[in-house]
């Protein structure tokens, strides 16, 4: 295999399809984009629209009935290639407890590593270094089910990130948590895309978190209803609505004042941006 | 309160017989059981005794710690000692009651059988107290190796050990959900007769089942995603080493081994 990874992209889509019964309807329909090295992409979607499906598809526990996926320039449909595609390409799932196989958490992080057939002595700094980077290295030595939710995501999280992945899938991974787990994830993985270039693969049907991504791609029953970054995404309220999605509170607020004359930009998401682009638009004088 | 219980017997420590390697403290273990088996009458029984004393001062276990392992064992013991002692052939009649009959040959019979029973139990339980049920399984796997050349799945065993001991937890607190939530559906599990019982378990058993195999599914395609993919090729974070103390430990087990056999051949 050629080392011209620098060059391709961690995840190319061409055309992807995929149908859990062979004559049944397709969950994943005729999809196609590409995911930038180091880019932080939220795929957003209700219950159904194919998002969990379409993550299985990018690390090979699917393989599409139609199209191509290439992980870092590997066909995932490629046999010989299936473990260094599952190591480029990290998943972590929804359900913290159903993710972590040992009975410590520094043997779960490491769980991935003895899979690879890493040495025991190489082992030791990537755990330490990986239960640093989720700020977890207090509870290296905890068993998993004292620890709450969002802690046992991070631990999901360190165990990919100490196989050094190029690209991690998040499918979900907020989903079962209480508010301040979901938000705790989130900053961890975020200073990860940032600090260490991970490209971030996040799926959820929460619009406040997908707000927080470089990109936004919205699916609906399998297809890219939209694409684009979330600025732009959130402020077609109309659109987002005729999906089945809340938009977020202050994008759909500027949409009431847009068509009721008020001449504000595009892209506010926060309250913040709220007051700063009033401010600039009602009193320009300051 | 659920999330307090404690898996197997293991005492953590750090006596010299808690850190003796895994495999090493197994091996000894059959050892032990050999001696047992050796010991041909009653009076030989001090020499697995001196080696259970020697063996649990050196772990720091209490004497009643050992013998709660002895207690679920009563009723076979029981009976293992009757049977004995009014079935077995003798010529010296001590009590003669209709058809049951003492005699001295099957009173010792009885004692040489039930002491056997008691020092097989409390012997293994020196294991099960002072290894935690990971390293335990860690031993296993590596004294099974050498079976993979007839095909035995070593390296699955010891996972399935595992994942077992990692879910107990889990499926505990999934347990008392599932009976709170059928609680206040109006199932009742504490009052009516043993069928009645039984039958009451049928709600609590079917959803336990249903979220057992939801959680086999998803944590299949979680290992398979970080890279699992059986035994080959696999390394290990924990490694075992044996120190000189395994080799002290085995080279004295031996003796101990040695001494009854001989007390049986030279002291019948």
């Amino acid at each position: 295999m050629s080392e011209n990874t620098q060059t391709t992209h961690p995840l190319e889509l061409t055309d992807v399809s995929f149908g859990y019964d062979p004559q049944g309807p397709l969950a994943v329909n005729h999809v196609s984009f590409t995911i930038q090295k180091g880019s932080f992409v939220a795929i957003l979607g209700h219950n159904g629209s194919g998002k969990s499906t379409l993550a299985k598809l990018m690390n090979a526990l699917y393989l599409p009935t139609e199209g191509q996926v290439l992980v870092c320039g590997m066909d995932t449909t490629d046999d010989d290639l299936l473990w260094d595609i599952r190591k480029r390409a990290g998943m972590v799932f929804q359900n913290p407890d159903n993710q972590i196989v040992a009975t410590v958490v520094r043997e779960d992080v490491a769980f991935g590593l003895e899979n690879m057939g890493v040495p025991q002595p190489e082992m030791i700094p990537r755990i330490d270094a990986a239960l640093k980077a989720v700020r977890m290295t207090d509870h290296a030595a905890a068993a998993p089910h004292m620890l709450s939710g969002g802690q046992k995501q991070r631990v999901a999280v360190a165990g990919v990130l100490a196989m050094e992945p190029e690209v991690m899938i998040l499918d979900e991974v907020t989903a079962m948590l209480d508010p301040s787990g979901r938000a705790e994830v989130l900053s961890t993985v975020r200073k990860l895309n940032r600090d260490k270039g991970i490209t971030v693969v996040w799926i959820t049907h929460f619009m406040e978190e997908a707000a927080q991504a470089d990109r936004v791609v919205v699916l609906s029953k399998g297809a890219v209803a939209m694409d684009g970054p979330p600025g732009e995404i959130f402020s077609q309220v109309e659109e987002l609505q005729a999906l089945g999605l809340d938009v977020p509170p202050m994008a759909a607020l500027a949409g009431e004042l847009r068509r009721a004359g008020l001449l504000l930009p595009q892209g506010i998401l926060t309250v913040a941006d709220m007051v700063k682009e009033l401010k600039q638009t009602l009193c320009p004088s300051r | 309160m659920l999330k307090d219980i404690t898996l197997g017997q293991y005492l953590p420590g750090n006596t010299l017989v808690h850190r003796l390697d895994p495999r090493a403290k197994i091996l000894l273990t059959a050892l032990y059981i050999a001696m047992v088996f050796c010991v041909k009458s009653p009076v030989w029984y001090v020499l697995p005794l001196g080696y259970l004393v020697l063996a649990s001062r050196t772990a720091g276990l209490r004497f009643r710690q050992m013998l709660k392992s002895v207690k679920p064992l009563r009723f076979l013991l029981i009976l293992t000692f009757a049977l004995n002692l009014f079935f077995s052939a003798g010529t010296t009649v001590w009590l003669q009651w209709g058809v049951l009959r003492i005699t001295r040959e099957g009173f010792f019979t009885a004692l040489h059988f039930s002491m056997r029973l008691v020092f097989l139990v409390v012997g293994t339980s020196v294991l099960t107290l002072t290894t935690s049920p990971v390293s335990l399984s860690d031993g296993i796997e590596m004294l099974l190796k050498p079976l993979k050349v007839i095909r035995f799945p070593a390296h699955e065993l010891a996972m399935m050990m595992t994942i077992a001991l990692r879910f107990i937890p889990t499926l505990i607190e999934e347990t008392d959900k599932i009976m709170k939530a059928q609680m206040a559906r109006g199932a009742d599990f504490e009052s009516g007769n043993l069928l009645r019982r039984v039958k009451a378990m049928v709600p609590l058993l079917v959803p336990l089942f249903v979220s057992a195999f939801r959680h086999a599914g998803d944590l299949a395609m979680a290992m398979e995603a970080r890279c699992y993919h059986g035994g080959e090729g696999r390394t290990r974070l924990r490694v075992l080493r044996f120190t000189p103390a395994d080799g002290y430990a085995l080279a004295l087990t031996l003796g101990f081994l040695a001494l009854v056999i001989a007390g049986g051949v030279l002291l019948p």
